[in-house]
């Protein structure tokens, strides 16, 4: 019989986990949602922002959540710049070519990173490093909490973004109805670009709450860009509420997996999900059918 | 959509026996080691680009995870070996079998359940993963540590003390490839399964059995990348969940026949040849740093899709048709 006391922390972990993924998991569905294409360098993006924490705190001093009002505009202007100029131009007419280039892309970022800045794995210290809260029931560290409760408000205030300004209504405008939005005189390019910084800006926040608590590495991505994708396709592609109650049970997945199973082999259990939900429901839990 | 460089018929015939007799004399030329590993190096990519080419060239059906045949095979051949004292040339036809098995079961499952395009790209890719993490758990396969193929240099033992062994039998493997791409572009299983690239609906409303030709489809090009695979262990006696079923190989799979061009009997020769030729000269003039060389390949792969979607063979079509259509 297992402990309570055991099982609990593991899920609050998962959960915290999870908040992080859901926010990563949030840009992936957003850009998928508009721009009906799968970004494969969504996880090198948040390596790359990962590095860009880093960098401001070992160099500059400036504290990872001081950093949410750097990173993330940085990434937007980033992501804004690759849409428009690379993958914008790659389709051809053909899905699997923006699947080609974005994984090219992929490739450039995690390999000039191991070039640049070699395969250390790297972490930062906080004065709340190691600090718990106790929740009565279970303690948790400090960054985690934060990162759950910031990535919740975030994904809130997305929410609230799409749903209510004029630049987001036009965003959902083209993603209902290609045709109609160009003839209503919606700039299309722009407005993709837009959808593919404000996705790029989720990955950056992402990253100043997850640095605390975590590392990076050049490889880093391919770690989260894998899990970004089973959220989204478990939550449904192109929903919002999906990614996030998808990134709740990938992070409980991890965290108990790697309870029973140890750390290498709880990843399996994401993986599993992963291809059973692509075989067996690929709309996810709250997609529908294109 | 016809490929380009399309020699087809007699002409592929000629072709690929120049490339045979070329490839025979070749060894005999390169008297240095560090040239014949080149060559077998940019053999060995031929055939793994060649088996992705087979299910994603002629049957678009792209893949992320060709990792996953071409790490069964390399691990069946030296398990077999490490652990049963199996003989590697048994092992190696073993591993094409395994290969053509792990296929088939992904396949099965992928195209039963009606995956497409990127979604079957991630679920292969999803697939290599799984086994990389099993074969890092288990304990057959020496888990994380690797296995190490014990070095006994006899030919009845597949390690040769000169490299111009290992030389021909890839060298024979790529002929293989090249005889295979030649029969799909020659017989009705070929042209089923470019019909079912160009437009799987259709092909399916004229009566081919979708299903069946890219379950085929998928079973040859595991079997051919696990041959690879076991070619691969014995020739480095050294594997590790990592180099097997780690995202690389995959990557490179893909990447030899989108840029020599993919659907072509000599794309992925060609794309090869050029990857690593460039790879090379980087090397030379940057220095072995690592990142930078699979840096390079990133751009290529950007480049070539942004400016040449049909690689490089599609440019020398281009230029062919080019009057053609201007006159229209």
């Amino acid at each position: 019989m297992l402990e309570f006391s055991i099982l609990l922390p593991a899920l609050l972990n998962g959960l915290t986990i999870g908040a992080v993924y859901a926010l990563v998991a949030l840009g992936l569905t957003l850009i998928y949602g508009v721009l009906h294409i799968i970004n494969f360098a969504h996880g090198s993006m948040l390596m790359l922002a990962l590095y860009g924490v880093f960098f401001l705190h070992a160099l500059f001093g400036i504290d990872p959540y001081v950093s949410l009002l750097i990173v993330p505009p940085a990434l937007f202007v980033l992501g804004y710049a690759l849409q428009r100029g690379v993958i914008g131009r790659a389709s051809h007419g053909k899905d699997e070519n923006i699947l080609l280039v974005t994984l090219g892309l992929a490739i450039v970022m995690d390999n000039l990173a191991l070039y640049f800045w070699k395969a250390d794995t790297r972490t930062i210290d906080t004065p709340y490093g190691f600090d718990t809260v106790d929740l009565g029931i279970a303690t948790i560290a400090v960054p985690k909490a934060v990162a759950f409760v910031a990535a919740l408000l975030i994904c809130c205030a997305l929410w609230l973004l799409m749903a209510r300004t004029d630049l987001c209504k036009a965003i959902r405008a083209l993603a209902k109805e290609r045709q109609g939005a160009q003839l209503v005189g919606i700039n299309v390019p722009h407005l993709f670009a837009m959808s593919f910084g404000i996705g790029a800006a989720c990955v950056g926040a992402a990253a100043c709450l997850l640095l605390p608590s975590f590392y990076v590495a050049p490889d880093v991505g391919q770690v989260f860009v894998l899990i970004a994708f089973t959220v989204v396709v478990l939550g449904g592609m192109g929903s919002f509420a999906g990614a996030l109650i998808g990134g709740m049970i990938i992070g409980v997945t991890e965290s108990i997996g790697g309870l029973f199973l140890g750390e290498s082999l709880g990843q399996l259990g994401i993986f599993v999900i992963f291809i059973a939900v692509l075989l067996f429901r690929p709309t996810g839990l709250l997609g529908h059918r294109a | 959509m016809m490929p380009s460089l399309r020699l087809s018929g007699q002409r592929a015939l000629w072709a690929m026996a120049g490339v045979a007799i070329i490839g025979v004399v070749l060894p005999l030329l390169l008297r240095s080691d560090f040239w014949l590993n080149f060559a077998i190096m940019v053999l060995f990519f031929t055939v793994l680009g060649q088996a992705w080419n087979i299910l994603g060239g002629y049957g678009g059906q792209f893949s992320f995870g060709h990792a996953a045949f071409f790490g069964t095979g390399a691990y069946v051949t030296a398990v077999l070996q490490v652990k049963f004292g199996i003989n590697p040339w048994l092992g190696f036809v073993l591993a094409g079998i395994g290969g053509g098995l792990v296929g088939a079961a992904i396949g099965f499952l992928s195209f039963r359940y009606g995956l497409r395009g990127s979604y079957f790209a991630l679920v292969t890719l999803a697939f290599a993963e799984v086994l990389r993490i099993l074969a890092n758990a288990a304990a057959f396969t020496g888990g994380g540590v690797g296995t190490l193929i014990p070095l006994k240099q006899t030919a009845a033992n597949f390690q040769f003390v000169d490299k111009t062994g290992f030389y021909f039998v890839i060298f024979a493997l790529m002929l293989i490839g090249l005889l295979l791409a030649y029969w799909l572009e020659n017989s009705r299983f070929g042209a089923r399964l470019m019909a079912i690239r160009e437009n799987e609906d259709a092909a399916r409303a004229l009566g081919v059995n979708a299903f069946a030709i890219k379950l085929g489809a998928i079973s040859l090009s595991g079997a051919l990348a696990g041959l690879a695979g076991a070619f691969y262990a014995q020739y480095f006696l050294y594997l590790d969940p990592r180099l097997a079923y780690g995202p690389g190989i995959s990557v490179e799979a893909l990447l030899v026949p989108i840029i020599g061009g993919m659907g072509t009997i000599f794309g992925p020769l060609l794309g090869a040849t050029v990857l690593h030729v460039v790879g090379e000269i980087a090397r030379k003039v940057m220095g072995d740093a690592v990142g930078l060389n699979l840096a390079l390949y990133g751009m290529v792969l950007v480049a070539m899709v942004l400016f040449l979607p049909n690689g490089i063979a599609g440019l020398a079509r281009r230029q062919r048709l080019k009057p053609k259509e201007e006159r229209l």
